[in-house]
């Protein structure tokens, strides 16, 4: 699985975007920000808790998307 | 002399009331830079500090800062450029989610921008504002928090602009690894928020922190966050920066507990500490407002900033303005510089120009000064135990020039026989709008100055006078377009001699209300 930003929510602040480990984050053109699934490991590996959620300042705005199958480490 | 405070505090002295606030002895710092002696000998010093009671070195940084030199804060106008989106803390008064046109609050913009944005936006409003000396970056998240963005806005300013002064107000929880390239890139003003010292009561007011890529709660988190403050705040006082400190005052959280505060950041060498209401509404969406946390009234603000005052220099004249706010404090002219609007200005920085023009306000500057000082001479040997407030409505340029129905703020003025003192400001909702008196506005107004004998306008219509006269305010026209503190004076004069007389009789006012709406250029429109 990657997590994914819920656009509802996201208020554009960019605090994710320098954090995420793998430059999975980018700016859309409207102002909000989007993950990578391709890209996005969870942070597994890298850090204890996903830094797009530690950091995100509205709850419940980068979730867990369910489309996509749990990332396993190589 | 400290522990005596400690001990009147813990022992739950109800500091609210303002009749206990005597009680509790003050101690005057050994070194306030205050030299001014006022005729009942306590120095009027704190945001009113000017060039006589500061050291010069001192003064030579804050006399063209609006938000570091009450006197300077009539003439000079600042500007926040809101490039700093991401914010590394949560605290319990601020919603990152919420932005209306109707509000006015930290933490708040409209509209982000870039750094080549934000310089561009710089030069077009110092070019059209030439008393425009202050570029900070205040968020609208924390500055510190997106630092590539920061410190690429400061070096275009810098490179462009390079009389304008530049400052930031961060939290503090990443202060201590930038301090070096503050200092770096000529910042000689910080400002950090700091609401507490002990970790219990932060745990009240920031649910969670992020630092070294972890999310902390409560506690934890507080203690962080509150070594990180006092630390930035010793690195920026050994390099010379000088260094304000915001605190936000939580009625029930934090009042009391920022007289600790205050000693803590003082004996840091903070430079001016900045206590603020709370500003706390259902519609902003904060937690605190949620939940009904409530802001203190104007006696109670009042009351702890005169009971820190005896610790170090106090400021009572922050409009607790926007992230990107523009223009005088107390005026919002942001929506004259849209990212639209400026994308498409030519601009013509001309520093000759912006000199010329600021050399003129120093002289009507100067002229303050001096009608002040010779009125003030007229008080000498006086004595009275009579204090009072009034209100004034002014535009700037430290004059009565503002019309009553106008107003979108007064200021307030403590006068005794000591002088003037300013003590703060209330916003008011406009009570004239297209020409209508609204009977609502007029009583919102009276709640917000309800605690002062006078309210000084240069015109005021009939209906509101006679409202005003019976809620005990006496509405005074007859000083419109002369200096603010020199009429002061002059009234307080008239209002003992007449107490003498026998003509009135002295009553205390009662207290008076915080307003938490705001004060925007779309309202004031």
């Amino acid at each position: 699985m990657a997590y994914k930003i819920v656009k509802d929510n996201c208020t554009g602040c960019s605090a994710c975007e320098p954090e995420c480990p793998n430059q999975a984050i980018s700016e859309t053109k409207d102002g909000l920000f989007v993950i990578d699934p391709a890209k996005c490991t969870e942070c597994i590996g890298f850090y204890d808790e996903p830094q797009c959620v530690a950091v995100c300042p509205i709850d419940d705005t980068c979730i867990i998307d369910e489309n996509y199958p749990r990332y396993q480490a190589a | 002399m400290q522990t005596v405070q400690h001990r009147a505090r813990a022992d739950g002295v109800e500091t609210h009331a303002g009749a206990n606030i005597d009680e509790i002895m003050q101690k005057v710092a050994e070194h306030k830079g205050c030299g001014t002696s006022g005729g009942a000998g306590k120095a009027s010093c704190g945001s009113g500090a000017g060039e006589n009671d500061l050291p010069p070195e001192i003064w030579e940084k804050v006399k063209n800062h609006p938000c570091y030199s009450e006197e300077a804060h009539h003439h000079y106008a600042r500007m926040h450029v809101a490039v700093a989106p991401a914010c590394n803390i949560q605290c319990n008064y601020c919603n990152r989610k919420y932005d209306c046109a109707n509000e006015s609050r930290p933490g708040v913009v409209s509209e982000k921008l870039t750094p080549e944005q934000a310089a561009k936006k710089v030069l077009a409003v110092a070019s059209a504002i030439p008393q425009m000396t202050v570029l900070g970056i205040a968020g609208p998240g924390d500055p510190l928090a997106n630092p590539e963005k920061t410190f690429k806005t400061f070096e275009l300013v810098a490179k462009h602009a390079p009389d304008i002064k530049l400052c930031v107000s961060t939290n503090g929880l990443a202060l201590p690894d930038y301090v070096d390239r503050l200092a770096q890139y000529n910042i000689d003003h910080v400002t950090i928020t700091i609401n507490m010292i002990d970790p219990e009561v932060g745990a009240k007011i920031y649910p969670w922190i992020y630092y070294k890529k972890k999310r902390y709660h409560g506690v934890e988190a507080a203690k962080i966050l509150s070594e990180r403050q006092l630390q930035g705040l010793e690195m920026l006082t050994e390099r010379g920066i000088l260094s304000k400190i915001n605190s936000v005052m939580i009625p029930g959280i934090n009042d009391e507990h920022l007289v600790e505060v205050n000693k803590a950041v003082k004996s840091r060498g903070a430079f001016l500490h900045n206590i603020m209401p709370l500003i706390s509404a259902p519609e902003h969406g904060t937690y605190f407002g949620l939940n009904g946390q409530r802001g203190p009234t104007a006696q109670e603000l009042k009351a702890l900033q005169d009971k820190c005052e005896g610790e170090m220099n106090m400021m009572r004249h922050c409009r607790q303005c926007r992230a990107d706010a523009v223009g005088l404090l107390g005026e919002d002219r942001s929506a004259e510089f849209t990212t639209d609007k400026i994308m498409e200005m030519e601009v013509n920085y001309d520093l000759e120009t912006r000199k010329a023009y600021q050399a003129a306000v120093e002289k009507e500057r100067q002229a303050v000064v001096e009608a002040k000082k010779s009125e003030l001479d007229g008080l000498a040997g006086e004595h009275s135990d009579i204090k009072m407030l009034v209100a004034v409505a002014t535009k700037g340029g430290g004059k009565i020039n503002e019309h009553f129905g106008h107003a979108k703020e007064f200021q307030v003025y403590e006068l005794s026989t000591a002088g003037t003192k300013f003590v703060g400001h209330r916003r008011v909702d406009l009570y004239c709008q297209g020409g209508y008196g609204e009977e609502d506005s007029l009583a919102t107004i009276i709640r917000a100055i309800n605690d002062c004998h006078a309210v000084f306008v240069a015109k005021i219509g009939g209906c509101p006078k006679n409202d005003l006269k019976a809620a005990g305010i006496d509405p005074v026209d007859r000083y419109a377009g002369q200096f603010i503190e020199q009429s002061a004076i002059a009234y307080f004069k008239d209002y003992l001699e007449k107490v003498k007389s026998g003509e009135i009789r002295h009553v205390e006012r009662g207290d008076a209300h915080i307003r938490q709406g705001a004060l925007t250029a779309a309202e004031a429109a």
